[in-house]
């Protein structure tokens, strides 16, 4: 596979610019104005340098730059290939975005260690955009580490006995995850020679015996999993949700486990690659966890009060739809896929912008609680209901236009239990976010006097997302041609047509 | 000049134990700015000569002009080299750390310390440079003895602690020299060079002395490097010896003696006996597993930090057992690289503690709380620092020595060691994140946070709780805190250049037969 | 039993480590301990100095009868000379032992091993 590469240092730009922006943050703590420019302009940065990567990688080309050798062999190595520009774009994008909104959320509730929670956002996005760009395994694990211990501030925010304890789950899950993800590297480099992500995958001509490549399969698995919540690896995420609502947002909407998902595709095709998956057998072992995921995920999120659980397991199964689409093999199950990486982040974000300007202004976390309250706050419920409906597959909403590809993928590796899955689980969304919906408009709300909708610099935020997930749908390659993208790199990786 | 260069470090550091013993007679405040210049002077000659070594090779001196296997020669190879640069250099910063310390530690004891720390340093540096296997005897014996007096001058019970040192270390040291009494008799001879081309001469894999020889040497090493299970001296010397000898012998004491044992059984006895004639490394490799996990799993169980840090210790020479005992080029290079960060986390770590003793009066975890954050900044950043290069998190330096053993075990298909060095990551989190939650955020009034009452090892009771607890209160004076930030970049900068550590210095060291 | 005369002073090198080493595992007293480890480390001695004997040899000190035609004449002095330094070191081993003892007994008024770990664990 010719693969077009140019030398540029943007990609190094794009992960330090908001590295640069935490000491900046960390001495303007007395100054929140000062402080939060910081972070504005850090993001917006970030934003353009990935933006101006996107011609060249729409025409195929890949930004490449070698740092320095961090291993005799190994290079410290970022390369923006169309995957990677496509996952940096959305992440930085939705930076921006999530930005604004933590600054209505932390000041709206009166939040306290404001700079430790700005300065540990920055070094997550920093070590997102080094994920995104990385060229070889070694890379993404330095990365992912990174990822791992700056999200961790933000996890263990409140402070109180349950977030303390939340942040050693996490930590638990997700070190162990690394280690995993660290003997999986250091086998393949042995029995490869080579860990560098190439398109199609890595191992060439080597063969090794089932057992070796199913135990090398299972230990990338458990490495990348955790972080994309396939079950049973997933249960850091609703405890997670003990963090403030912009974390949740970006970061375990975003973020976090769209890093994890980002990894099993980069394990799924660019280190494995669709021939040796099938061959071995290993797309069927990821299909079973996945499919189990999602009804499963789904299942439990119907017995969940608490909204941001239930938006943590939501999220759960449709993370697995994106590891479903990639076990599929197919071109359109990869596209589908790679589309749901973007459209679920939008309306997933939509969600928790609700839930926490809901916590913000009202106070209240409970879905039992929530009767009544669109009258109060009726844009904030109404871009809920963009996000919900979205979830569940309904046009013009962008996640109609990913299901459909997911589902186009399914049928064209003849899976049809796959797409039952897809079927079934669309209809269970619809069953948990209806009745949310149904109480905030149809149901009596109680204690909602003298309230009004929530602070503007959340409800804006909120209300972007919602049109742009609209928007995105009716045109899903506008402005930033994530089709396009996205099908370029499904391609590069089954080296079929998709349609 | 660069000739004698091998023979001048050993020089500079009597020349200084003898001045400075002087000094207590008319000079006392000359004793602490002599000590650290020796260091400092050693250090800039070890450096110049790994840097010689590097592009012209190995140095040898020969003393008195004899020449070997007759008479003694110092050598140094980019082994000795890589060791000696390291140890010096780690010294050096340490003593700059312990003006202020000792003030208020050892009181009036502080000219006689300097001395024997550099008697410490001259056995240390010694042992690296010599090339004649009596000759490191006497340099064993010599730096041991000064570490049982560096040891004993520390707190209630540090005497005792220091005789069951002495005794073990005795021991040891006698096993050595045993063993050296066997393969003297076989071979003639007691020069290291000389007895690699000799002892495959023996056909060594059926001979018992040759045998009996290595498992007594070994064995002697071993008490000295505190391979499980001959750690029993660790503990309370560590955690009982005044915060200077802690952050002295504890980087590169076990250091020191890991070399002896890397430069006796791959460079001497040969790669070939010691792996596949005579199991001595599968033994090492199981004991070293073992005490990876059983360091952790006890250090997870302190509740005094220093005490900690000595099974954390316990722990991490593990590694480099484990290392040494996979007998393949990765599996060297990790030990190796694996001297050098774990020299300098935990020398970061002990000066740490040495801080938090001065001015906090204590460093019993069951009493941090996150006055300690905000008072001493520097410090605790310095010390997650070093926590999260020891979990083995990337880019700091840790995340490297892992990753070359775990390299080498999976290319010896030891799942088992793997799955040790995976698994005891782990368990190093869990201690380490234990002190950064206390320090970051356990609130200085909350007393019902997992508190356990300790022994109370407070011989400086402050008052914490009527301090003014604002930034950087608490924080100790340029000549604390300097060493300790030190410690802490370099532990970054180690991490991210160490291919080019692996590159020039390592790689070229690696003997033959691996 | 030819095996037995024959090498009669390894016999007694060992028999020497035996005590020794049980002296420095099973005795309570320190001072016991102390004397182990010197009877230890004089077995040691003694085997170094065992090996430099040779039959019919002389010693190693220039004797004009004899002359320098052969070193089978005169015994090995080497394994004396390194033998001096261990002994230097044992005493100086023997020296600091001793001092650290006195410092113990004046602190804790007993050498028995037992008490003190107990005193040491009550802290």
């Amino acid at each position: 596979m010719n693969e077009l590469i140019y030398v540029s240092h943007i990609p190094l730009y794009a992960v330090l610019v908001s590295m640069a922006a935490v000491p900046l943050i960390l001495l303007s703590s007395s100054k929140p104005n000062l402080r939060e420019t910081w972070t504005i302009i850090a993001a917006v940065s970030k934003f353009l340098l990935v933006l101006s990567l996107l011609p060249g990688a729409l025409e195929g080309r890949s930004a490449a730059l070698h740092l320095l050798e961090i291993s005799p062999g190994i290079d410290l190595a970022l390369k923006a290939d169309p995957f990677g520009v496509f996952f940096a774009l959305i992440s930085s994008g939705l930076w921006i975005v999530t930005s604004f909104y933590s600054i209505g959320y932390v000041r709206g509730n009166q939040e306290h260690k404001q700079t430790r929670y700005f300065a540990s956002f920055a070094m997550c996005l920093s070590a997102t955009m080094g994920i995104a760009f990385s060229a070889n395994l070694l890379t993404f694990i330095i990365f992912y580490e990174i990822l791992t211990i700056s999200t961790y501030p933000l996890v263990i925010h409140k402070e109180s006995k349950e977030a303390i304890s939340a942040g050693r789950q996490y930590l638990l899950y997700t070190l162990s995850a690394g280690l995993l993800l660290i003997a999986g590297a250091a086998f393949t480099y042995l029995a490869t020679g080579t860990i560098d992500f190439k398109a199609g995958g890595l191992f060439g001509t080597v063969v090794l015996s089932q057992g070796a490549m199913t135990a090398l399969f299972f230990l990338f698995l458990g490495g990348v999993g955790v972080k994309a919540g396939i079950m049973p690896l997933h249960s850091w995420l609703p405890v997670a949700m003990i963090a403030p609502t912009p974390v949740s947002a970006l970061l375990h909407a975003v973020a976090v486990v769209k890093s994890g998902v980002f990894g099993v595709i980069r394990v799924v095709g660019f280190v494995f690659g669709p021939e040796v998956m099938a061959a071995y057998g290993l797309n069927i072992i990821l299909a079973v966890f996945a499919g189990a995921t999602i009804l499963l995920a789904s299942f439990i999120a119907f017995k969940q009060d608490n909204l941001k659980r239930r938006l943590a397991y939501s999220t759960v199964g449709h993370l697995s739809y994106i590891v479903l689409g990639a076990a599929l093999l197919s071109p359109a199950g990869f596209l589908g896929g790679m589309l749901h990486i973007a459209t679920h982040a939008t309306m997933k974000i939509t969600l928790f912008f609700c839930a926490g300007a809901i916590y913000v202004n009202l106070h209240r976390e409970n879905i039992s609680q929530l009767n009544g309250i669109a009258k109060i706050m009726p844009w904030t419920m109404g871009a809920f209901i963009v996000g919900s409906l979205g979830l569940a597959g309904v046009p013009p909403i962008n996640g109609f236009v990913s299901k459909w590809f997911l589902g186009m993928g399914a049928l064209q590796s003849d899976q049809l239990v796959v797409l039952a899955i897809f079927l079934i689980s669309g209809l269970l969304n619809a069953g948990y976010f209806f009745p949310i919906v149904y109480r905030a408009y149809f149901m009596k709300g109680e204690g909602l006097e003298g309230h009004g909708e929530a602070p503007r610099f959340m409800v804006v935020p909120l209300v972007i997302t919602a049109i742009l997930s609209l928007l995105l749908g009716l045109c899903p390659d506008l402005f930033f041609h994530f089709h396009e993208l996205a099908s370029m790199v499904a391609q590069s990786l089954t080296g079929g047509m998709l349609l | 000049m660069v000739r004698n260069a091998p023979a001048l470090i050993p020089v500079i550091y009597l020349t200084a134990c003898l001045l400075i013993a002087l000094t207590k007679i008319k000079y006392r405040q000359y004793a602490y700015p002599m000590a650290v210049a020796a260091a400092a002077l050693a250090s800039a000659v070890s450096v110049g000569m790994l840097v010689h070594v590097v592009r012209y090779g190995p140095l040898h001196y020969h003393f008195g002009g004899w020449i070997p296997p007759l008479g003694i020669e110092y050598s140094i190879d980019h082994l000795s080299g890589f060791v000696a640069v390291v140890i010096n250099i780690v010294a050096t910063i340490v003593l700059v750390h312990s003006l202020h310390v000792n003030k208020i530690e050892l009181v009036r004891k502080v000219v006689p310390y300097y001395s024997v720390a550099m008697l410490l340093m001259l056995g240390l540096n010694g042992i690296v440079i010599t090339g004649d296997f009596f000759n490191l005897f006497v340099f064993l014996e010599i730096a041991s003895l000064a570490s049982y007096g560096l040891v004993a001058t520390g707190e209630r019970g540090s005497a005792f602690a220091a005789l069951r040192y002495l005794i073990l270390g005795t021991v040891g040291a006698s096993f050595y020299l045993l063993g050296l009494g066997f393969l003297y008799i076989n071979t003639g001879s007691l020069n290291m060079a000389d007895l690699a081309l000799i002892i495959p001469l023996l056909q060594p894999h059926n001979d018992p002395a040759i045998i009996i020889a290595l498992v007594f040497m070994v064995v002697g090493i071993a008490i000295k490097m505190a391979i499980f299970p001959l750690h029993g001296w660790l503990p309370d010397a560590y955690t009982l010896a005044p915060s200077t000898t802690s952050a002295l012998i504890a980087p590169i004491g076990t250091k020191v003696a890991s070399y002896i044992l890397i430069r006796a059984l791959f460079f001497v006895y040969g790669a070939n006996l010691v792996s596949k004639g005579i199991p001595v490394l599968t033994i090492l490799g199981w004991l070293s597993a073992a005490g990876i996990i059983y360091g952790s799993i006890l250090a997870i169980a302190q509740s005094e930090l220093k005490r900690m840090l000595a099974y954390s210790s316990v722990a991490q020479v593990g590694y480099i057992g484990l290392g040494v005992s996979m007998a393949n080029p990765l599996g060297f290079i990790g030990a190796v690289l694996h001297v050098v960060n774990h020299a300098t986390m935990k020398a970061c770590l002990f000066l740490v503690a040495a801080n938090m003793r001065v001015h906090m009066g204590h460093s019993d975890i069951s009493r941090f709380d996150s006055s300690y954050r905000v008072k001493m900044p520097f410090t605790m950043a310095a010390f997650t620092v070093a926590a999260i290069s020891m979990v083995g998190l990337p880019p700091l330096a840790g995340f490297f020595s892992k990753w070359y053993l775990a390299l080498a075990t999976i290319e010896n298909s030891q799942w088992i060691f793997l799955g040790v060095i995976l698994v005891s990551s782990l368990l190093n989190a869990v201690y380490f994140f234990r002190v950064i939650e206390k320090v970051y955020m356990k609130s200085p009034s909350d007393k019902t946070v997992n508190d356990q009452h300790s022994g109370g090892r407070d011989d400086h009771q402050a008052a914490p709780e009527e301090e003014a607890v604002t930034f950087g209160s608490g924080e100790p004076g340029p000549s604390m805190l300097v060493p300790v930030i030190i410690f802490a970049v370099a532990l970054l900068l180690l991490g991210i250049f160490n291919a080019v550590i692996v590159t020039t210095l390592i790689k070229p060291m690696i003997p033959l037969g691996l | 039993m030819e095996f037995l005369l024959g090498h009669y002073s390894y016999f007694f090198v060992f028999v020497l480590l035996c005590i020794g080493l049980y002296a420095v595992l099973f005795m309570r007293n320190l001072v016991k301990q102390i004397i182990g480890l010197n009877i230890f480390q004089g077995a040691i001695i003694l085997f170094w100095v065992s090996c430099a004997v040779k039959w019919n040899a002389t010693v190693p000190i220039y004797d004009p009868d004899i002359g320098l035609g052969s070193t089978a004449l005169y015994i090995n002095p080497l394994p004396h000379t390194l033998m001096l330094t261990a002994i230097v070191v044992g005493v100086a081993t023997t020296g600091v032992a001793y001092a650290l003892l006195i410092i113990i007994y004046k602190h804790y008024k007993t050498v028995d091993e037992e008490k003190l770990i107990e005193e040491m664990k009550r802290w």
